[in-house]
């Protein structure tokens, strides 16, 4: 099992194991991360928090015929009111030169967590969601796209 | 390259008090990645649109930092909540310094 934040205590590491199963119960992989890169942003952005599955909806093709215009739609389960919202979500692109891809904020003032946009992936990887709360919970999704045609000039 | 970008915003002129509604938005733009090398093998510079931000009277609803995996021409699709009539204003921030915007006068009746 692999561990989604770098806390690495024994207690962190329980309780990550103990989601990990739980998530595994319900048939759901866990989001855990693929790269050291893609790990160290995460756990930047997740401040620490545990990682938890879940309150992510991301919708991206499984087959990219053109990895230049890559469709990325999601949403994230939340309220929207003012003391409970999602204050940011960030897009991370595991195979891409630079993993970053997109980070949004959203205010109370966003009736919903959702956008709609393009993105390039160079090659066959994981697209990685992190959903962050305004109460501080983070939770994550991954979807793995395969790509015919990279997306990075090369 | 800053000569021909041009946003587009599509949202309805009109909506009903308390109505969701999504607005999305197209800007030319090359987004050029940093990554892709020309004929004679020098890197091409990065050159992209870094940031948009949405913002109905003034106050932001969402914004977003775009790196250099946004493709070609960036689609930002989103939902904004019509609660009374004013000016949707959403701007985007170039590498070379530039800002482009773009104004939406919206009744709700």
């Amino acid at each position: 099992m692999t561990i989604a934040s770098d806390a690495r205590s024994r207690r962190n590491f329980l309780k990550l194991s103990a989601v990990g199963a739980a998530a595994l119960a319900f048939g759901v992989a866990p989001a855990a991360a693929a790269t050291p890169e893609v790990d160290a942003l995460i756990s930047k952005f997740a401040e620490g928090k545990k990682v938890s599955e879940g309150r992510i909806t991301l919708d991206l093709p499984s087959i990219a015929e053109n990895g230049l215009v890559v469709p990325l739609n999601f949403e994230v389960e939340s309220p929207m009111a003012a003391d409970d919202y999602v204050k940011s979500v960030h897009f991370f692109a595991d195979g891409n030169p630079n993993p970053q891809v997109a980070d949004f904020t959203f205010t109370p003032m966003s009736p919903k967590a959702a956008a709609q946009l393009r993105i390039r992936l160079a090659k066959t990887q994981n697209v990685i969601a992190l959903a962050v709360m305004s109460n501080g919970d983070v939770y994550s999704a991954k979807k793995e796209v395969k790509v015919t045609i990279g997306g990075c000039g090369g | 390259m800053a000569t021909n970008i041009k946003p587009r915003v599509r949202m309805p002129a009109t909506a009903k008090p308390g109505e969701i509604i999504e607005v999305k938005t197209l800007i030319s733009h090359v987004m050029e990645s940093g990554q892709r090398k020309d004929a004679a093998g020098k890197l091409i510079p990065r050159h992209i649109i870094n940031k948009f931000t949405a913002t109905f009277n003034g106050n932001e609803i969402m914004s977003v930092d775009w790196h250099p995996a946004i493709s070609a021409n960036p689609y930002q699709s989103f939902m904004v909540r019509a609660t009374e009539s004013g000016v949707f204003e959403f701007t985007w921030f170039d590498d070379d310094g530039a800002v482009y915007k773009s104004e939406h006068k919206v009744t709700v009746s």
